[in-house]
């Protein structure tokens, strides 16, 4: 059963945040961005290499503090630090090869301050609700990238957070890999009914996965392009087939087409 | 039969067979007994030394010297390590200085040692931490290197303080690599010891060896000789197994 | 992809060098001082100060005696370095390529290397007696595991399309080693050597500290004997200096064969 979707208005609120690097030579790298995000939506962002999205995620998730501007949370400011209530999943692989799939997906417990039967039980939800159950016992270092990743998912999962955010979560996986993987997100999706923030090269992806989407620009990323899906909650990679889908991935391309030659030209 | 248990197998046999053929070598004449004594009377020799315990003292002083450096090394190395990594100002300044280290015979600086600290105990010790430390600082080094940015985040992301971080994360992701820092004290460290007790000493296994010798003791020096092997080895040996336990688990396999 | 990666890659590099250069000069300055501090403190007896040494050295590096020992020394420690090097890659490369034969020797080897030596000596004494071939064996016994264990590993980790390669074009296995596994394997195999050769040099040093009549070791035993610290000191100089000098020579030519492109 699917939980209530968080239901606060704005969620997650970028005010013209700008993120600069000092250098040399000075990067302004980011922004100015200007984004609301509703409560239970999920929001992805698609743009050109080098655009910023990875350092957006950062500034989102509290990791780094925007150079201008300000990011709220549920109403509260954050301040360089990463508040409760969020979980992010990492490009890289971010399992620890020294714990077994079931201590991994336990570690973001160890300070909850919860029971260990609750912790259990979490644990083992979380387990089966990735498909682990079979490697619950196994470490990283037997299992493939995909899986790897689901831990890296589930371990996300225990924590509940009410913003889940991922950096290119599919990219070293292979097509169909993805594919089934973004069916395990929207599940997840609508298990915890939190705000989710995808980001993503794959257009396919973001088109079929999100209830908007949003198209950065080139360096300084910018959003120059945001694109309502209307999709259905209980949607999986099977919509694919909807002729609404092609017409949404021919407009992200579009946008996004001119932005990605102009970063090629910049890096030739 | 698996590989690994025919690696095993051919490996004993091997050195089964070159202790034989020593063996033999000794008890035709081949080999003149002035020179080298038979496997079976070194082992004979080796039994009589510590059942009759003569060998106590030396073995406990040695032990404990050796133990006593292995200690400092692995503590100092440890926290020079780690305080080298926080500051990239002192990283470039010991890099070439680590990396040039071992090629100078620090054995050289022994004499210095003894003249420094007097007969005894403490130039050993020291000579036993200049031997092992380095090697633990640059495994540190490595160790404290080889942790990817990633898990960082990831600590961040979780909320973890600094405590909780070095402790959770830092510490088992930098294991392998410090393990094998710690084997290598150890080698080195019972190597400075030893050799140090050889040339220039008044107690010890490493005394003891040369002591025999000097005084044509074939069968006393090939005894505690044969003793110091088997220490090296076996203490090494475990710790080597050890080391490959750990790693096994976290690579692909 | 993380901006940030970026910002760490564009730091500034002259600045950098320019900072090296000066903390490697303030190093410099504290081990002398360190020396200095040393030296008067314990009033020359352990070891002499910098400036004395340096004055002794020279004196030293005129004299017929000095070059007589220096060439007693080099004579051993080439012949123990190119034993060293020569048996050791080859056995290397046997090893390295014939897996099982690999796997039986690797421990054995490593094994033999943690045993401190210096209880072998009586037997290669014994063996060799007292004379050059002695110092060489004790050369090769330290010199000699390394570079083995050395070659061996770069053999194993060589890629396999390389040995299939080779297959394809027909070569003959003396060809396969020279004109693939040995240019392939060569960063590994500099680094052995650069192992070996420190440690066939203590080895050496070490066999003339103490069965010896000549060569640098000894004269740093008698200088010790004697009690002439000044000679000590400069003969512990003076091989401090050509290790160092010699490590830092063979890293650079191994970074260099490490960036050539690959065969």
């Amino acid at each position: 059963m699917s939980a209530p979707a968080v239901s606060e208005p704005s969620h997650v609120a970028l005010n013209e945040v700008i993120r600069h690097y000092e250098g040399p030579p000075a990067i302004h790298a980011l922004g100015p961005i200007n984004l609301v995000i509703r409560g239970g939506e999920f929001f992805s962002i698609v743009g050109p290499s080098g655009c910023g999205k990875s350092t957006l995620l950062d500034v989102l998730s509290g990791l780094v503090r925007p150079t201008g501007g300000s990011v709220q949370f549920e109403g509260k400011e954050l301040h360089g630090e990463v508040p409760d209530g969020i979980g992010v999943v990492f490009q890289e692989d971010s399992s620890m090869p020294w714990l077994s799939v079931r201590q991994n997906v336990g570690f973001g417990l160890r300070t909850s301050g919860l029971a260990k039967a609750e912790i259990t039980e979490r644990v083992d939800h979380a387990v089966s609700f990735m498909g682990l159950n079979q490697f619950a016992d196994h470490y990283p270092a037997q299992l493939s990238g995909g899986m790897r990743q689901r831990v890296c998912i589930a371990r996300t999962l225990v924590l509940r957070p009410r913003l889940i955010l991922l950096d290119e979560p599919f990219g070293a996986l292979d097509q169909q890999t993805r594919l089934l993987m973004g069916d395990e997100l929207l599940r997840l999706w609508r298990e915890t009914g939190a705000t989710v923030l995808l980001i993503t090269h794959a257009l396919d992806e973001a088109a079929m996965l999100s209830d908007r989407v949003g198209v950065m620009s080139a360096r300084p990323g910018r959003f120059i392009d945001m694109v309502e899906t209307g999709w259905p909650r209980d949607r999986d990679s099977r919509i694919v087939s909807d002729p609404k889908f092609g017409a949404l991935t021919a407009r992200l391309w579009s946008s996004l087409r001119e932005e990605s030659l102009k970063t090629m030209g910049r890096a030739a | 039969m698996t590989r690994r248990r025919a690696v095993l197998c051919v490996r004993v046999a091997v050195l089964a067979a070159l202790v034989i053929l020593l063996e033999l070598c000794c008890r035709t004449g081949i080999i003149d007994p002035l020179t080298v004594i038979a496997p079976s009377d070194m082992v004979a020799s080796m039994v009589d030394l510590i059942g009759s315990g003569e060998l106590n003292e030396s073995i406990a002083s040695t032990f404990s010297t050796i133990a006593l450096a292995f200690v400092l090394a692995i503590g100092l190395g440890t926290l020079a390590g780690a305080l080298i990594h926080r500051s990239p100002r002192l990283r470039d300044v010991s890099d070439p200085l680590l990396a040039s280290y071992y090629s100078v015979p620090t054995f050289i600086f022994y004499p210095l040692l003894v003249a420094l600290l007097g007969l005894g105990k403490p130039p050993l010790v020291v000579l036993g931490v200049l031997s092992a430390a380095p090697a633990v600082m640059i495994s540190t080094l490595s160790g404290l290197d080889s942790l990817s940015s990633v898990l960082i985040k990831m600590a961040r992301v979780h909320r973890l303080n600094r405590a909780r971080t070095l402790w959770w994360i830092v510490l088992p992701a930098a294991l392998p690599r410090l393990f094998t820092g710690f084997k290598l004290a150890l080698s080195y460290a019972l190597i400075g010891v030893i050799a140090g007790e050889f040339i220039l000493s008044g107690t010890g296994l490493g005394y003891a060896i040369s002591f025999a010798y000097q005084s044509f003791d074939n069968r006393a020096m090939y005894g505690v000789m044969l003793f110091v092997m088997l220490v090296a080895v076996t203490a090494n040996g475990i710790l080597y197994v050890w080391e490959g336990r750990l790693a096994r688990r976290r690579s692909a396999r | 992809m993380s901006d940030l990666s970026l910002e760490n890659a564009l730091a500034g590099s002259t600045s950098r060098r320019r900072i090296r250069a000066f903390d490697a000069v303030v190093l410099a300055l504290l081990i002398l001082a360190l020396w200095q501090a040393i030296g008067s403190w314990t009033k020359g007896v352990v070891v002499s100060p910098p400036l004395q040494t340096l004055v002794y050295l020279f004196g030293l590096l005129r004299t017929w005696m000095f070059w007589d020992h220096a060439a007693a020394t080099l004579q051993a420690f080439l012949l123990a370095f190119a034993l060293s090097a020569l048996i050791g890659l080859a056995l290397g490369l046997i090893f390295g390529i014939r897996r099982f034969a690999g796997e039986v020797a690797e421990p054995i080897l490593a094994g033999f290397y943690t045993i401190p030596k210096v209880t072998l000596y009586p037997v290669v004494l014994l063996v060799f007696g007292l004379g050059i071939s002695a110092k060489v064996a004790f050369g090769v016994m330290h010199g000699l595991v390394p570079m083995t264990l050395f070659t061996l590993g770069a053999v194993r980790n060589l890629p396999p399309v390389l040995i299939r390669t080779a297959k394809v074009l027909r070569l003959s296995p003396g060809r396969t080693m020279l004109w693939v596994l040995v240019p392939a394997c060569l960063p590994d195999i500099v680094n052995g050597l650069r192992i070996s050769f420190s440690l066939s040099l203590l080895g050496v040093l070490i066999g003339e500290m103490f069965s010896s009549q000549r060569g640098l070791g000894f004269l740093l035993v008698s200088g010790m004997a004697q009690h002439n610290v000044p000679l000590s000191t400069a003969v512990v100089t003076m091989i401090v200096a050509v290790a160092i000098a010699a490590n830092t020579l063979m890293l650079r030519v191994g970074g260099r064969a490490a960036r050539r492109p690959n065969p």
